[in-house]
């Protein structure tokens, strides 16, 4: 089942920031979004994930498929990078985590308190989160922030993996991740014209 | 949903988890005091059921801050509101969760305490059960007010200004139910509106809870 958006009016703090957004993800496929900062791109993914509701427009494919995985990572610092893994896995209804630590080399740290991880491991820890969720779509916002090259080459294999398990992803990105097969969207083109205040008012209200 | 129940047990017990704190808290307020309005034993066994429940409800309030807070900090609700469980089931496992690690240690401790403040002897029994009664709508009702001042830094403040009405049916009963027991009247009356109160709140406030969170996280 594809993941497709029609004609999508998001607004941010009331104030419209994209509009007419339409794209269609298939099972298999990665898209790459990119813009400037505050063009919108983490507004359309929480949109997509269901954390905020559209002004109009409409998506498919997403309830209860999407996986979501943005700055912060939703782990507890007291509890460690097996009990982390775990709970999200539980969750999710998974049990095997196994894929995960191996995916992103977190064998030798499963012990360690996720306090106690680097800024970089905290984030492979924060990735690996996705593979225990069992969730088809990948809905992620910045994934390789604070990653080395090595951390990045990790996570392109991940998404590899995922999307011939025919999974898919969408992802916002500033950097090269080296996925060649994936397709890039522009989002700046959907920018919502400066000063529209196109059912705007609702939103301030709220 | 066990699997919540559980990380967050374990996160209250461990190191800045804060389970000590209501209990702390407690203690403090009640051993407190006999200093302030004297040691005269007719005078405390008098006021010692509402100083027992004032007490529990502020230690229960000094907790919520923390309830969702450090969730909403590192993304954690934003993850579970996407994730299979609803929102409603998720917080009233943080309700519960709360009311195992502040709520359920301070019944516990009130009859100890009693002793201090010179409760009367058949006031100990209906002190436990009505806060056993009283205590869980405590929870449920500060879940919400938490929920609702979610996205709130430093919402502290405006949570406890939130709450506190909604507190007061909930301490009128109990400790007029509490009174009565030391006293050696007939509870049941405020035990049973109490224990409606808390059925209520535990029916209705997850949906109200999870309505006003949906909000907070936009």
């Amino acid at each position: 089942m594809p993941l497709s958006i029609h004609d999508l009016t998001l607004a941010r703090g009331g104030v419209p920031v994209l509009t007419g957004v339409s794209l269609s993800l298939q099972p298999g496929r990665a898209l790459i979004l990119r813009g400037p900062n505050g063009s919108g791109k983490t507004t359309l993914l929480r949109t997509i994930a269901g954390l905020a509701p559209p002004l109009s427009g409409t998506i498919e494919g997403a309830e209860d498929r999407v996986a979501y995985a943005a700055h912060a990572d939703g782990l507890k610092a007291m509890l460690s990078v097996t009990e982390n893994l775990t709970f999200w896995a539980s969750v999710f209804g998974q049990k095997d985590i196994n894929v995960a630590l191996e995916a992103y080399d977190l064998h030798d740290l499963k012990d360690r308190l996720a306090g106690t991880l680097s800024a970089g491991q905290k984030r492979r820890l924060g990735l690996a989160r996705l593979l225990v969720t069992g969730r088809p779509v990948w809905v992620l916002d910045e994934p390789t922030v604070s990653l080395d090259a090595q951390a990045v080459a990790m996570f392109a294999a991940a998404v590899r993996g995922h999307l011939e398990g025919g999974g898919s992803a969408l992802i916002a990105t500033h950097i090269d991740l080296g996925l060649s097969e994936a397709d890039v969207l522009d989002i700046a083109r959907f920018r919502a014209a400066d000063g529209a205040l196109v059912g705007a008012s609702d939103e301030a209200f709220l | 949903m066990i699997a919540l129940l559980r990380r967050d047990l374990t996160l209250a017990l461990r190191a800045g988890g804060g389970f000590g704190l209501g209990l702390a808290f407690f203690l403090i307020v009640t051993v407190l005091v006999p200093f302030g309005v004297g040691p005269q034993a007719a005078t405390l066994s008098v006021i010692a059921p509402g100083i027992l429940w004032i007490g529990a409800l502020l230690a229960c309030l000094l907790s919520l801050d923390r309830l969702l807070a450090l969730d909403y900090e590192d993304g954690t609700l934003d993850l579970l509101a996407t994730a299979p469980l609803p929102l409603e089931a998720a917080l009233s496992i943080k309700a519960l969760a709360h009311w195992l690690t502040t709520g359920l240690p301070l019944v516990l401790a009130a009859p100890v305490l009693g002793i201090l403040l010179s409760l009367p002897g058949p006031g100990y029994l209906w002190l436990v059960v009505s806060l056993a009664l009283g205590t869980p709508a405590l929870s449920v009702i500060g879940t919400f007010g938490a929920a609702l001042t979610v996205g709130i830094k430093r919402g502290g403040l405006l949570l406890s200004l939130l709450v506190l009405p909604l507190y007061v049916p909930t301490l009128i009963f109990g400790a007029e139910a509490a009174r009565r027991g030391a006293l050696g009247q007939d509870p049941s009356t405020s035990l049973l509106l109490l224990a409606g109160i808390t059925l209520a709140t535990i029916a209705l406030m997850p949906f109200a809870s999870a309505a006003v969170l949906r909000m907070g996280l936009r």
